[in-house]
């Protein structure tokens, strides 16, 4: 799919803008602070129905703003139909949305109808950060892919709140006449959850391979024969390597696995007054050769690692359903001209891709440029040359 | 802020659950262009439900009397007894017609997050039941959320070693609904408990 227009109201820093928009390259440039990130925020809060930056709805409001509104139109069936997706984000209260025009009586129902993969610079903590972190990078995509996963994880997490809150009262002397019950929905739940995490463990290991391979080959000095390895590693100190083609993991086995790790625990819980077993503790093991990534990656490896993983995304997500779009928030700029290049090529197969720079000629990209300058954004594309001469783009009010 | 009675009375109506500061601002203006009949009524019914209304000693409904409606009914089959959270759903099930036995009321379900535990329902008082009336099947129908579905395997487990029949209501697929909007939990529940034809 791709994205024909894009319309902002009082979202973050910007009072009002609108972007034309077309299929292939687009790059939107303009100095540091300016409100690049938050064009491609927008967009990708249609897809998973969150900020990459905030926990929160209230900061993408601009201040002293009720609301903000993002509007996008896109083409999918590969051109032939119109999608139309509105969303209004309130700073207090209930947010709506309307599809193709028709009111949504669940939010959530036009969440991911417009499809995207973000890379930002945040996402070097998928590789350096913590096992939450990584955690977060399987379930949005599972949530991307599957809208039900959202809610097998909601339940998860319900159960997992009642069962640590029983066995802090074990743990305080109160009986746990009911530990039993809330083990069996702990292990019933999580096992669904671990079938599925695996399985996109799975189904992303190719790709990111692939990618990581193609965007670092013929660097000087990297080590192009060491590919990139995944490993979905459980709380029970069991780790299943991901492989490419490997089908739906055995759900009754993982809760067979569960349920032994959760007994093998059972006096330390009592103890701490926690769960200590379950996909909440999990985490994915990202290698490089044969070197754990994290620790031992340089800054370049674990960013290209990072933009891999993403860029795997987008694989695993076009499997089914429309094609994503690319949306690459100042990344041309951390890489060396080798990668740059191979990073360029890449985009030239994508259906669209919305590029942000600080420096026009860091994106070696052929398309139409957009200036973003002081909270405002070209709704037209711009000619190449006044970019670099740093002409003032500020729209007309 | 309003000034005395009708600033109390605001409060008040922003207490009750469901009831935001605009709309309670609004029922309260609302009562003050009420007929003064009108409102003597509406605080009668206040003051009568917490006065006159009990619950039944032996089911826990809401009731009037010492035994609630249900429980003085002669025709209803005392072998079938089927144990719900709170009045509100014995009062869904009932709208059915499909159920002609009893009713237990467990006044909640069980939640540590919230400190409920059996203890804090009317579970002993179930079991006592057991022991005194000639109860034969027992249905649970409590929620089919997580706190629902733990009270429900907790009272099973139980029940079980007291030989009596016991059943959970089925959960699965609204009725005219469409299977493509089902949520995967609702639809594995429903494939689950699939019966034969």
């Amino acid at each position: 799919m791709h994205l024909d227009r894009l319309e902002l109201v009082d979202f973050r820093s910007y009072a009002r803008a609108e972007l034309a928009l077309g299929p292939g390259v687009r790059v939107l440039v303009g100095a540091n602070a300016q409100g690049k990130t938050n064009l491609l925020e927008a967009i990708h809060y249609l897809s998973v129905g969150a900020s990459h930056r905030v926990a929160l709805d209230a900061p993408l409001v601009r201040a002293g703003r009720e609301a903000a509104v993002i509007r996008a139109g896109a083409r999918v069936d590969a051109g032939t139909r119109a999608l139309s997706v509105e969303l209004e984000l309130r700073a207090s209260g209930r947010n709506r949305a309307r599809v193709n025009g028709q009111p949504q009586p669940r939010v959530g129902d036009a969440i991911g109808r417009i499809r995207s993969v973000l890379f930002a610079p945040e996402d070097l903590t998928l590789v350096r950060g913590d096992p939450s972190d990584r955690r977060r990078f399987l379930d949005d995509l599972l949530g991307q892919r599957r809208p039900a996963y959202l809610v097998a994880r909601q339940e998860y997490e319900r159960v997992l709140r009642q069962r640590n809150a029983l066995l802090r009262q074990v743990r305080a002397g109160q009986r746990g006449d009911t530990l039993d019950e809330w083990t069996a929905a702990l292990v019933r739940s999580g096992a669904a959850l671990l079938a599925a995490r695996i399985a996109v463990a799975h189904a992303l290991s190719g790709p990111a391979d692939a990618a990581y391979r193609e965007l670092v080959a013929s660097a000087p000095g990297g080590k192009a024969s060491g590919g990139v390895r995944l490993t979905y590693e459980l709380s029970t100190g069991r780790g299943v390597t991901a492989e490419p083609g490997f089908g739906v993991p055995d759900v009754g086995g993982l809760a067979a696995e569960l349920q032994a790790g959760v007994a093998a625990v059972a006096p330390a819980e009592r103890e701490r007054g926690l769960t200590l077993v379950g996909p909440h503790r999990d985490d994915l093991i990202l290698h490089v050769g044969e070197l754990p990534a994290k620790g031992f990656a340089s800054q370049g490896e674990s960013w290209s690692l990072a933009l891999a993983l993403r860029l795997a995304s987008r694989e695993v997500l076009r499997e089914v359903g429309e094609d994503p779009i690319v949306l690459l928030d100042d990344v041309f700029a951390e890489l060396d001209d080798g990668r740059r290049a191979r990073l360029a090529d890449r985009c030239e197969e994508f259906e669209q891709v919305l590029v942000t720079a600080a420096v026009d000629a860091d994106v070696p990209l052929e398309g139409p440029r957009h200036a973003v300058l002081g909270g405002a954004v070209t709704s037209e594309p711009v000619a190449r040359e006044s970019l670099s001469r740093g002409d003032d783009h500020t729209m007309p009010t | 802020m309003y000034e005395g009675p009708i600033q109390d009375l605001i409060e008040e109506f922003g207490r009750l659950p469901g009831v935001g500061p605009k709309s309670a601002q609004r029922l309260a203006f609302h009562v003050l262009t009420m007929d003064a009949a009108d409102a003597e009524r509406l605080a009668r019914a206040l003051v009568a439900v917490k006065e006159k209304v009990r619950f039944c000693v032996r089911c826990f409904n809401v009731s009037e009397q010492d035994e609630c409606r249900i429980c003085r009914d002669a025709r209803r089959d005392p072998s079938l007894l089927c144990v719900v959270e709170e009045p509100r759903d014995l009062m869904a099930i009932e709208k059915t017609g499909e159920f002609r036995g009893r009713y237990h009321v467990l006044g909640g379900a069980i939640s540590p997050i919230d400190g409920v535990g059996p203890d804090q329902l009317r579970v002993a008082e179930l079991f006592a039941r057991l022991g005194e009336e000639d109860i034969t099947e027992v249905v649970l129908a409590t929620n089919p959320n997580s706190e629902g579905e733990a009270t429900a395997s907790y009272l099973a487990r139980t029940l079980k070693a007291m030989e009596v029949a016991v059943s959970r209501i089925a959960s699965g697929l609204p009725v005219g609904g469409d299977l493509e909007y089902a949520d995967e939990v609702t639809l594995g529940r429903a494939f689950a408990g699939r019966r034969a034809l």
